[in-house]
């Protein structure tokens, strides 16, 4: 599903390399972590994955297609496989819940009439089912946090990217959004999640690839942080 | 759906912006009616010069002692000169009664001049009027001739001054649409901005580039075309106050100008307008905001 072969990335300017020859193989429907302290090179492995950068050297593959040598006109169709969820949940604050989500099928060209029978349904499977009018200012941290894992989720993608998306929440609700990972996971769709809430961790038992100084230090079935 | 989305944004994007966009139509307005005010005269300085050049001939006059043998000579070898399509023969008298219906308003004048004082002369049309060198070189100097004169000579003044107007048109045209294009750009720019947030979620869910840029590139046409139309609005004023109005009197000496010119200028302006603007909103786009 997901694979990186060598990858090293080099920003400009930057004296040592974000990522140094990293491999790692991600299969279809896992549910793996991406931990590290700061600046240890987890987040360019998510901007990698959604070729927002191309790596210096390596190869990398996302639904068996080479992301690397992807001609840019292509990389829109090829985003809409992938769901991406950020720590600052990155909605749009002049649109409802429903709105946010609907948005997302909207510019892609799908026409009201699914966004109309499709956001329900995945605003209710997120819990927020009664909220779907609510603008994001009128929510909590929590459910803000899942309208942006619905927006992520309604287009049923075979990847979800989550970069730190606990990162902004307290433990009880951070465990919250995990379930909600889980339960999305469970449907069949891969996650990858980068983060260092070591809490999260320890309570999924997922499988953990840890990253020191942009090497892989550890890649552990079922593991934990520290 | 998607026809209506992007026309939702055009238009809350022309708004959201309202004072830059009336600045952009109007420095577009302006650099359009310059640049169909050029167009208009480089046509108008073209078929005055067909009118014209239509009528003039080269006027030989011949000397006051010309003798009748030199005349018929001259008369012998114009007719059968292969550069010249006729030849009119206009002797004194008829020089003179020219002159006094030409100069009837200056009474003063006809009665300083002497009947005879006005020379006789043969009026050659040539069968292409840039020719005017050779006939000059091949009669000049030959006995009875006094002096050869291309009346072509006398209106290359007027298209002279037609020229330079025609050039500093385009000039604040080219000064004008200059201005307009950074005013685009900057507009596109600040657009850009303010939806920031809605782009980012757009491609990071995948929506196509067309699809982002649309909007912003249709809403740099939309004012082009907008400018456009002004334009034409200021080229048919023009038409009616300009010179149908007060510029009536010069009637007999600038050709009119047709009504099909002007509403030539609609399509043309139109398609200027649009086209640049949407060239330059898209470069705006792809190089500077990477949208």
């Amino acid at each position: 599903m997901i694979q990186l072969e060598h990858v090293t990335k080099t920003y400009p300017k930057a004296s040592k390399p974000s990522l140094d020859d990293v491999s790692v193989s991600i299969e279809k429907g896992d549910f793996v972590f991406f931990i590290g302290p700061s600046g240890s090179g987890k987040s360019t492995m998510i901007k990698l994955l959604l070729h927002e950068v191309a790596p210096t050297a390596g190869k990398v593959y996302v639904n068996e297609k080479d992301v690397t040598t992807m001609r840019s006109w292509k990389i829109p169709s090829f985003r809409r496989s992938i769901g991406c969820v950020f720590q600052d949940f990155r909605l749009l604050p002049n649109r409802t819940a429903y709105e946010n989500v609907a948005f997302a099928l909207e510019v892609i060209g799908k026409s009201k009439g699914v966004a109309r029978r499709v956001v329900p349904e995945v605003l209710e499977l997120v819990g927020l089912g009664g909220k779907e009018h609510r603008y994001p200012h009128e929510l909590s941290g929590g459910e803000q946090q899942r309208v942006a894992v619905a927006r992520a989720f309604v287009n049923r993608p075979l990847i979800l990217l989550a970069d730190e998306p606990t990162g902004n929440l307290d433990p009880d609700t951070s465990i919250e959004i995990m379930r909600l990972l889980d339960r999305i996971n469970r449907t069949g769709t891969t996650v990858v999640m980068v983060t260092h809430d070591s809490n999260i961790v320890n309570q999924m038992r997922r499988r953990v690839v840890e990253i020191e100084s942009g090497h892989i230090v550890r890649d552990q079935a079922r593991g934990v942080y520290g | 759906m998607r026809a209506k989305y992007v026309l939702s944004e055009v238009l809350t994007g022309l708004w959201r912006n309202v004072t830059m966009t009336i600045a952009m139509m109007i420095t577009m307005a302006v650099s359009l009616t310059m640049l169909g005010a050029s167009l208009l005269l480089y046509m108008q300085v073209d078929s005055m010069k067909t009118f014209f050049y239509g009528k003039l001939e080269v006027a030989i006059f011949l000397k006051t002692d010309v003798t009748d043998q030199q005349r018929n000579a001259l008369r012998t070898d114009l007719t059968g000169d292969p550069l010249v399509q006729n030849v009119i023969y206009e002797s004194r008298d008829v020089a003179w009664q020219r002159f006094k219906t030409q100069f009837k308003d200056a009474p003063d004048l006809v009665n300083a001049t002497k009947p005879d004082s006005l020379p006789e002369s043969f009026r050659v049309k040539l069968r292409n009027a840039e020719q005017f060198q050779s006939i000059s070189d091949k009669y000049k100097g030959r006995d009875g001739i006094g002096e050869i004169v291309d009346q072509r000579k006398l209106l290359e003044r007027l298209f002279g001054i037609l020229g330079s107007i025609q050039h500093l048109a385009l000039i604040v045209a080219i000064v004008q649409g200059l201005a307009a294009l950074l005013l685009v750009a900057n507009t596109i720019q600040v657009a850009a901005y303010s939806k920031r947030r809605e782009v980012a979620v757009m491609k990071l869910v995948g929506a196509s580039n067309w699809f982002i840029q649309a909007p912003f590139v249709l809403e740099a046409v939309f004012a082009g075309l907008v400018g456009a139309l002004i334009a034409f609005a200021m080229l048919v004023a023009a038409k009616f106050f300009l010179i149908d109005g007060s510029l009536k009197s010069l009637a007999n000496l600038l050709t009119p100008v047709p009504w099909r010119n002007i509403w030539l200028m609609l399509p043309l302006l139109a398609a200027v307008g649009a086209v640049v603007n949407a060239i330059t909103g898209w470069i705006t786009l792809r190089f500077y905001v990477r949208v």
